[in-house]
């Protein structure tokens, strides 16, 4: 059995900060990752970060009321503060770190514009921001020298006495199954969209963190708030960067229309994503697309601009649709693309369970309410990857080690084994594809009481058929049929804490609107959704949402 | 559509044997290769292993041979391959040992990639950003595109015969700071580039140039820290000494004169070298390779002399 002081579960932006911070105050730190983490999901982010650097007049209060408008008021506004005060240090670490973000022409930080913010407050490395500053952390994880346990896959979190006590993971290359202890963990696994198809979500994005934590008795909180990306392609559901709108590309329908004008006159198409998706979908809704898009227009940036500052996305469109950017707009619909919602933590990363953490996607801190601003992912990744290292080390100093019970290794190791014996059935694909459209049709761009119904009881149903899905490769070297219906596993209980959240909340707000109540009810649902797993069930409550400046009001782009 | 695949399979659990295992399988016309191999995967055989996630070509877990050359298979079409439905080849990488299937063992690329010390160094802590030009941030960006897929390791011809090679990922990594007008190391760092297994081992091919998926050229990146190590003064290598004698050469003879090459770039006070270059002359003397002593001497060497000349003025303003 190895041993560390804090184990941090996922190497992407938010693991790989944690882990670096970690390091620093002097921990034993470990990271423990499915994936080599340059293969992260944190590479998907294109279009940049966001912070306010007050050393050329901006006001991180100024992004604070920014973010809290687009999470309609749904985010807690102490921790938003947290978030846009730490921004700009943030930005500056990661600058000294390497990061080549592009510069004014007096060298300094250059920015773009990004939806829901008036100002252009954008820090970006061309349309490849998130891979730039993974590959840059991961830089420092080598200047660090950090353990990595590279392609392993957490299978399960381990309490003792209340408290965290490590987790139980194998090689993936190897099949060995370990227990690895550790006096605090932190979750850093991303996000969930491959419970919904498609999504613009990596296939590596299943939820794991969020079904460990509840399974562990975490409470999850808002995860009925899911984010459709105004632009992705169809079918496949590739994203394409906000980045592009930006630095000004047009949504038109299908009569050449620059629609957002109806829907967000002042914004346009800067919005906030839920608003655009909204609009977006009406207008496919109301007959104006083709086949079921409408079209983003970057011709008049001309072609060099896009090669240099959207480069990436000319790369997508020519590879992936045959068309360039520069000469013909291209079809694109909104598509599943983050969860808002996630593990419960407070503004430290902390959760209920002593010694466990949660950064990133799979956290909800929450600084994203009902819908997140572009480019704000990013920071909260390096702003609370951070903080909760920091925060560990404490709680690491005051506690001794635990002693495992030897006996959750084997039997963990019997469960595994006991899916591996499964007779022929249905393979984990099958039911995986039934949970996306299931989830797609029930918790999309509009629901409702019904739709709602219509996805519970789909998961129910596919929930009970998780026991007849058999795994073909018995084989212990690389075996991904394996690690595929663990996936499955993972994402069928996000799903239905999905579901839970989405029932429970009977209002519209951000990203959850709903057919049949349109209208946002400050009175009633001023507040989180809980959901939480006893052991037996789902339990669903809800808590108030903490109000520092910023009272309420209409939110109008 | 239907996509006829061979697959070069591997099982270390069952034989150490590799074989070709046809599938057919109906996709959608736009499909990609990424797409046929999870179909397989998820509907016909679940003990096919490969590694993919993004699907979008900047995560970097998909680079694998496609009818013998390296590509990501997320932006590698059917069509394209196979327009005609011609069975596609697909294998694992080469250069790397198999873990299983289309999986390869990565260690010694990661090893190689940390021994570039791939982190920018400076000693300086400013309070805000270092100040930079946004065009030395954009020339960054072409190899800050590189997503370590492995694909220019495969295909590296000098890797091949030497696996020492530091190799054409680490060494467009080593780029990215020795460029960095942040890094204050850049000259520390052509010293090591300029060692062994480093630099001057790269035999410009351009293999890694041509199936690079971001366009990252390695093998420019690595002629481009021959030019600046030689600038900075790092020339005792036989790497320098091969480059001054071909020139020397051609401007004297207007031929390759191979046996001064060789004895020019081995180092005429590189004893043991040239006790190796003999053991080689003898060899080649028996076979008849020898080339011969005196080069021989073009017919027009004013037209020689005149092109180096033009092209000794066209490096000096290009500077």
């Amino acid at each position: 059995m190895s041993k560390h002081d804090l184990l941090i579960i996922g190497a992407g932006l938010a693991g790989l900060r944690a882990a670096v911070e970690g390091v620093r105050q002097g921990l034993n730190v470990a990271v423990i990752t499915k994936v080599h983490p340059v293969r992260s999901h944190s590479n998907a982010a294109q279009g940049g970060i966001n912070a306010a650097l007050t050393d050329r007049g901006d006001d991180w209060r100024d992004h604070a009321f920014s973010t809290i408008k687009g999470s309609d008021y749904l985010a807690d506004q102490d921790a938003v503060e947290v978030m846009c005060r730490e921004a700009g240090d943030a930005i500056i670490e990661l600058e000294n770190m390497g990061v080549i973000f592009s510069r004014d022409d007096e060298g300094k930080l250059g920015t773009r514009a990004f939806g829901g913010q008036k100002k252009a407050r954008t820090y970006f490395v061309g349309a490849i921001t998130g891979s730039a500053l993974l590959h840059v952390l991961y830089e420092q994880s080598v200047k660090y020298n950090l353990h990595i346990y590279e392609e392993w896959f957490v299978t399960k979190l381990i309490k003792e006495d209340g408290r965290i006590a490590g987790a139980i993971a194998f090689d993936i290359k190897t099949g060995q199954m370990e227990m690895i202890s550790a006096k605090a963990v932190v979750l850093a696994t991303g996000g969930a969209g491959r419970v919904f198809e498609p999504s613009t979500n990596a296939l590596i994005c299943t939820g794991d963190g969020l079904s460990l934590a509840m399974q562990a008795g975490v409470p999850l909180m808002d995860t009925e708030m899911i984010q459709y990306h105004p632009t992705t392609l169809a079918g496949n559901g590739i994203l394409l960067s906000e980045a592009a709108r930006g630095d000004g590309a047009y949504l038109i329908n299908s009569e050449g229309e620059r629609f957002m004008e109806k829907y967000a006159p002042e914004y346009m198409e800067l919005a906030s994503r839920d608003v655009v998706s909204r609009a977006e979908q009406t207008e496919i809704d109301e007959g104006r697309g083709v086949d079921g898009c409408v079209f983003l227009d970057l011709r008049h940036l001309g072609k060099k601009f896009i090669e240099d500052r959207l480069g990436y996305l000319q790369e997508v469109a020519l590879e992936f649709r045959g068309i360039d950017l520069s000469e013909k707009p291209i079809p694109i619909k909104p598509g599943m693309h983050y969860i808002m919602g996630g593990i419960k933590t407070d503004l430290n990363g902390a959760t209920n369970v002593p010694g466990l953490y949660a950064a990133g996607e799979c956290a909800n801190v929450s600084v994203h309410g009902a819908n997140r601003l572009g480019a704000n992912s990013l920071l909260d990744t390096i702003v609370f990857g951070r903080r909760s290292a920091i925060e560990s080390v404490e709680y690491i100093k005051s506690v001794k080690d635990v002693e495992i019970d030897p006996k959750e290794l084997s039997r963990e190791k019997s469960r595994i084994q006991s899916i591996l014996d499964r007779p022929k059935g249905m393979r984990s694909a099958e039911l995986r594809d039934k949970m996306g459209s299931t989830m797609t049709k029930g918790i999309g761009v509009w629901r409702d009481t019904e739709s709602i119904k219509y996805a519970i009881e789909g998961m129910k149903s596919i929930r009970g058929q998780l026991p007849n899905v058999y795994v073909e490769n018995k084989g212990k070297v690389f075996n991904t049929d394996l690690t595929s219906y663990l996936e499955l596993e993972f994402m069928v209980d996000v799903a239905e804490s999905i579901c839970q959240g989405a029932n429970a909340r009977f209002e519209s707000r951000g990203a959850h609107f709903r057919t049949d109540v349109t209208t946002r009810n400050d009175k009633d649902w001023l507040k989180h959704t809980i959901v939480e797993y006893n052991g037996e069930e789902l339990n669903t409550s809800s808590e108030d949402v903490t109000i520092t400046d910023w009272e309420p009001t209409e939110r109008v782009y | 559509m239907e996509a006829l695949i061979k697959v070069k399979r591997y099982n270390p659990e069952e034989s150490e044997e590799t074989y070709f295992q046809d599938y057919s399988i109906n996709v959608a016309e736009d499909s990609t290769i990424l797409d046929s191999l999870i179909k397989i995967r998820e509907e016909q055989d679940g003990t096919l292993s490969l590694r993919c996630s993004c699907r979008a070509s900047i995560c970097g877990s998909c680079s694998m041979r496609v009818n013998g050359s390296a590509k990501l298979v997320c932006k590698t079409r059917v069509k394209e391959i196979s327009p005609d439905g011609e069975f596609i080849t697909i294998e694992p990488m080469g250069n790397f040992k198999v873990i299983k299937d289309l999986v390869t063992e990565m260690d010694s690329f990661w090893s190689k990639m940390k021994s570039v010390d791939p982190y920018v160094k400076t000693s300086f802590e400013p309070e805000a950003e270092h100040i930079a030009s946004n065009e030395s941030m954009t020339h960054l960006l072409g190899v800050m595109n590189c997503i370590m897929c492995g694909a220019c390791v495969s295909e590296c011809t000098a890797m091949e015969v030497d696996p020492t090679f530091t190799g054409p990922a680490a060494l467009a990594k080593a780029y990215r700071f020795v460029a960095d007008p942040r890094d204050e190391e850049a000259n520390s760092r052509l010293g090591k580039l300029n060692e062994n297994t480093g630099v001057w081992d790269c035999t410009r091919c351009l293999a890694c140039v041509e199936v690079c998926p971001k366009d990252v050229a390695p093998m420019e990146r690595i002629v481009k820290m021959r030019d600046l190590a030689i600038e900075e003064g790092y020339t005792n290598t036989s790497g320098y000494r091969h480059t001054e004698s071909f020139n020397d050469s051609i401007k004297k003879h207007g031929r390759l004169d191979e046996t001064r090459l060789a004895l020019e770039s081995t180092g005429l006070l590189n004893i043991s070298g040239l006790i190796d270059l003999a053991k080689i002359g003898i060899k080649s003397l028996m076979r008849g390779k020898l080339p011969p002593i005196l080069p021989h001497r073009p017919k027009d060497m004013k037209k020689v002399t005149s092109i180096a000349e033009r092209l000794d003025n066209q490096g000096k303003e290009e500077e």
